[in-house]
């Protein structure tokens, strides 16, 4: 029998980017925010100290500061025919746990969506017809426009600090950053970071291409910043120990260096860490949240009631804890029935990679920061005719190249032994002369009837609870597409003045094993209709009104980018609207 | 950056010390009723008491951090002669100071002496309080009065033999107390005897920041250049312009003090406390008060240290370890980043004579002090697993002699010392 505290205005479900972000609205708003967060408290100069952070073996290659498995994993299949298993060591994508959340590993690419991202289904439509969609594709628009968004993109740009260049100032389109971007009502916070030998070639090879390249939006900071909170941040130090490794040096943004220490400093904040939420408690009508139920280290089961319950954990977690607590109805494939579970998705990642005369180049690969980077957007999104290519979808490509790390940048050119004397020679004359752009090709995963979450019918975790179960593989359209950008990608590299470019592109079946990124996305997914979508345009359950659900959960499909940029927005309209709407008057803020 | 948490160190070693009324034998505590003749609805009075009582900190050592229960005492104070525990001043008629009169209160902060007389020690900074008008001295009673009575009973004198009798303290304060409220000097402004009254006064700043003799008493000539107590140097607040604050302007100092930071400075440890729970809550007017007469005292620096030569071998391996370890924050040119890194190169404190404060921040690591105007708090690692002695005492010469500086350079036998002091604490020895 769980034990029961104090009632809160608000409980908070995880403390990562969104927790914070609510929390602080939240309590700013006057209400008493209680916020709960599986695991680890986590500090920067304390938890990542630049005196032992730059450590490949510990942190990328052992996974230092990710969910273990052993506390909570996933069952994967790629087929809805097959028997799904545990995961039971991280590949594709890396599940954070601790205050900061993904926040604190994150490469810290703040980018947002095109304009047309968000009324995707509508717009692809309009210009190529129904049919031009392949059958089971089951895109959605996400019943918020980017001219919504923007202010809260800004709030977060400014909240972080981005470095970067404008390309689009209020409709007037500026030289030297992406001329495809929506409309930006201010220049980004700081300046572009200055950028490497390698992505200053990418940038130059580009334009002779004629492609307009751009220095990727960045929260590894350009200069000290003092942000909006009176929160200060330093200058990157090009470490390249960024993605997977938190960072000592207070430059890239992540809660802890931009919300907490003013949000820790309020007294109507509390926090319990080491807690994990096991359901969130409804009334009898099941209409209604009364709180949270958690757990603590010792196995103690705590409830915690509330008015408002804000879900902001890790997307998987998040419909994870939907399915559990029976908030909406579980999605069904077969039948085309049902919401939680819906529109699961990820990303499409490739890369070319360039070996080049050592004698000519010396790209010093480890001066770098998770995400300098010159890019392009020509092949993002629709900004491109997709009529004669037969499919739809894209992404932003560039040499974003993040580290040299000893362990892991070891490419050899074809025809080098795989080990040996000469793998080694092979290794050191190429380690310098290498253009190896890990995510060069960012590109977009929309969604698909048979791509989808549910609870696994036989694995369950400690507390005897069903896994979630993810069933996801790679459709043609999105082959296609990435075969396209690599191709498009892998021209670049060559004009660079590369001796041998390797093209890597994205291949099906989807692989558990292979790291793409860490952008699940989908399965609790917003928009206009409650039939097909688990949450309105304010991130609102449709059935549990006092519940906001936050993250990419929320996406109907992939874009073409990294999606923090636009879960930190979509983090911030939500706020707003129980802010301005929902607490004058708690109910359905969205009545379809 | 958990929620702010005091040190554990506690604030100053002088610090106060009210054994009388642990001392009083209940029967013969005359009354429990309230011994104070203060009305009650004095506002003015009592507002002026509790801010009064901020800007001197009795809370640093009459509250047990992160208690609930304000001014109930049993903090203990780490003194070179021992340990004494911050005594109840509380209302509460029997373990607090309820029963005491007016008088036995105004006499216990100014002279130093128990409601019964007996004699309290400087922990107790009454050779500062002395200075206090009577009006001030009575507005802490006032503030006082209102707050919540604990019943705590606490044996403040945890002295070893002989400092445990207190007689002894009629001779020292023969030597060293001078009895008498601060006399303003009219050649003077307003601002500048306000703020002479606070730090030779209520702030008690030379408690830490002069120079004691073996007695623990304060070498007048010396005042305010600098003490080391608790493994901290406490620097000099002069306006020595090599050791001092002659680099910083009035703002400067007041902003240090209001919020624990200024473009080249972070507070951190005792001082870091003595801002969360003093200066930050005082007026700018204040600030700026004691800001304009610390700049009006005068260095008295020994003549400057020859800086170590730039080809002495400690200085070479000090500037390789400081470009691998230190300049990713501190900058090759050691000016930090204003508000977040501290400036090495703009730094008296870097350059005191006794290097502690700096070894100990580059052994044990630390955390400035986070405040509502800064409230960043950022810190520095620990380097004590990662650098030897030599290579501590290298790096940190390195900093004290570079950038057109110079001083004394680091003996690895005195960062062995700061290790030593550092083990014995996390031990709880």
């Amino acid at each position: 029998m769980a034990q029961k505290l104090p009632k809160k205005d608000v409980a908070i479900i995880g403390l990562g980017w969104t927790g914070s972000i609510l929390a602080h609205e939240l309590t700013d708003q006057g209400l008493d925010v209680i916020a709960i967060e599986r695991g680890p408290w986590r500090d920067a100069p304390t938890d990542f100290p630049t005196t032992y952070v730059q450590d490949e073996l510990r942190y990328r290659i052992r996974h230092e500061l990710f969910l273990r498995p052993e506390q909570m994993t996933f069952t994967f299949r790629n087929k809805m025919d097959q028997q799904a298993l545990p995961i039971r060591t991280w590949g594709a994508f890396m599940p954070m746990t601790g205050v900061g959340g993904g926040g604190v590993h994150w490469n810290a690419e703040t980018f947002r969506f095109l304009p047309s991202d968000f009324v995707l289904k509508t717009h692809l439509t309009q210009r190529y017809g129904a049919k031009f969609l392949p059958e089971d594709m089951t895109i959605q628009d996400y019943g918020v426009t980017f001219n919504d968004l923007e202010p809260h993109y800004d709030r977060f740009e400014y909240l972080c600090g981005t470095s970067g260049a404008a390309g689009n100032l209020k409709g007037q389109i500026l030289e030297g950053g992406n001329p495809f971007e929506g409309p930006r009502s201010r220049p980004y916070p700081t300046p572009a970071q200055d950028q490497p030998f390698s992505h200053t070639l990418f940038a130059k090879a580009a334009r002779e291409l004629g492609y307009k390249p751009f220095p990727q939006p960045s929260g590894n900071l350009s200069q000290a910043y003092e942000n909006p909170l009176g929160v200060r941040l330093g200058p990157c130090t090009y470490c390249g120990f960024c993605e997977w490794f938190g960072c000592g040096n207070y430059s890239k943004a992540s809660p802890q260096t931009t919300i907490l220490p003013v949000l820790v400093r309020k007294s109507n904040f509390a926090y319990r860490t080491e807690c994990e939420v096991t359901r969130i408690n409804l009334d009898g009508y099941g209409k209604r949240a009364t709180g949270v139920t958690f757990v603590d280290t010792s196995g103690e089961e705590w409830e915690q009631p509330a008015d408002l319950v804000i879900l902001a954990a890790f997307s998987v977690f998040n419909v994870q804890l939907l399915l559990l607590s029976g908030v909406g109805k579980p999605y069904d494939p077969v039948a085309n029935q049902g919401v939680i579970g819906r529109n699961f998705t990820h990303q499409t990642i490739s890369q070319a990679i360039g070996f080049f005369d050592k004698d000519k180049f010396n790209f010093n690969p480890f001066i770098a920061s998770g995400s300098i980077g010159m890019c392009i957007d020509e092949f993002n999104g629709d900004n491109f005719d997709h009529g004669p290519l037969g499919f739809v979808g894209g992404g932003y490509m560039g040499q974003v190249q993040t580290n040299g790390r000893p362990i892991q940048t070891n490419r050899v050119p074809p025809g080098t032994p795989a080990w040996g004397a000469k793998w080694k020679t092979g290794v050191r004359d190429n380690y310098l002369s290498t253009v190896i752009p890990g995510t060069g090709v960012h590109g977009s995963f929309y969604s698909y009837r048979d791509v989808y979450l549910d609870l696994d019918p036989l694995y369950k975790d400690r507390f005897g609870r069903p896994l979630m179960r993810m069933t996801i593989d790679f459709h043609d359209n999105e082959i296609k597409q990435n075969a396209y950008l690599t191709d498009k990608f892998a021209e670049i590299i060559k004009v660079m003045g590369a001796k041998e470019v390797v093209k890597e592109p994205r291949k099906a079946p989807y692989d558990v094993t292979q790291y793409q990124t860490t952008h699940l996305c989908g399965g609790a997914i917003m928009g206009t209709d409650p039939s097909t979508t688990a949450l309105n345009r304010y991130q609102q359950s449709w059935d549990v009104p006092n519940l906001f659900v936050m993250g990419a959960s929320a996406f109907p499909q992939n874009a073409g980018y990294n999606p923090t940029g636009t879960v930190a927005a979509l983090a911030y309209w939500s706020a707003e609207a129980i802010r301005t709407q929902y607490l004058k008057n708690p109910g359905p803020l969205v009545h379809a | 950056m958990r929620k702010p948490v005091a040190p554990r160190i506690v604030a100053v070693a002088i610090a106060s010390l009210v054994v009388a009324s642990s001392l009083v034998d209940a029967s013969r505590a005359q009354t429990n009723k309230v011994g104070t003749s203060l009305d009650p609805q004095n506002f003015g009075q009592i507002e002026r008491g509790r801010y009064l009582a901020i800007a001197g900190d009795c809370a640093s050592c009459h509250t047990v951090p992160e208690s609930n229960q304000p001014f109930a005492g049993g903090r203990p104070i780490e003194t070179p002669f021992g340990v004494v525990v911050g005594a109840n001043i509380t209302p509460d008629p029997e373990t607090g100071i309820g029963a005491w009169s007016d008088e036995a209160f105004v006499r216990a902060l100014r002279e130093g002496k128990g409601h019964n007389g007996q004699l309290l020690y400087p922990a107790m900074p009454y050779p500062y309080y002395t200075k206090l008008t009577e009006s001030d001295a009575l507005a802490i009673r006032a503030y006082l009065n209102t707050v919540k009575p604990v019943r705590n009973a606490v044996v403040s004198n945890k002295l070893p033999f002989p400092f445990d009798v207190r007689e002894g303290m009629t001779a020292w304060n023969a030597i060293y107390f001078r009895n008498g409220e601060f006399k303003p000097d009219p050649t003077k402004s307003a601002e500048w005897n306000r703020g002479a009254y606070l730090v030779e006064g209520l702030g008690h700043c030379g408690a830490c920041h002069t120079p004691k003799t073996t007695l623990g008493g304060d070498e007048g000539e010396r005042a305010f250049q600098g003490y080391a107590l608790q493994g901290w140097f406490a620097p000099n607040i002069t306006n020595d312009s090599e050791r001092g604050l002659g680099g910083w302007s009035v703002a400067d100092i007041a902003a240090y003090l209001k919020n624990g930071h200024n473009p080249t400075t972070a507070s951190t440890g005792i001082m870091g406390e003595e801002i969360t729970l003093s200066s930050s809550h005082m007026t700018d007017a204040d600030l700026t008060a004691i800001a304009t007469y610390l700049k009006d005292l005068p260095g008295q620096t020994p003549s400057p240290s020859a800086a170590v030569s730039a080809s002495d071998p400690k200085m070479v391996a000090g500037g390789a370890i400081y470009a691998d370890e230190c300049s990713a924050c501190h900058g090759m040119d050691g000016k930090g980043v204003p508000y977040l890194f501290p400036s090495l190169a703009g730094s008296p404190n870097v350059r005191s004579a006794d290097p502690t404060s700096l070894i100990r921040v580059l052994i044990e690591g630390a955390r400035s002090v986070a405040t509502g105007g800064e409230p960043t708090g950022p810190g520095m690692p620990s380097f004590a697993w990662k650098l030897t002695d030599d290579q501590a005492a290298a790096v940190l010469t390195y900093i004290r002699d570079s950038w057109g500086a110079s001083a004394l350079a680091v003996d690895p036998r005195q960062v062995e010392q700061v290790r030593a002091r550092a083990a014995m604490a996390s031990t709880g020895r």
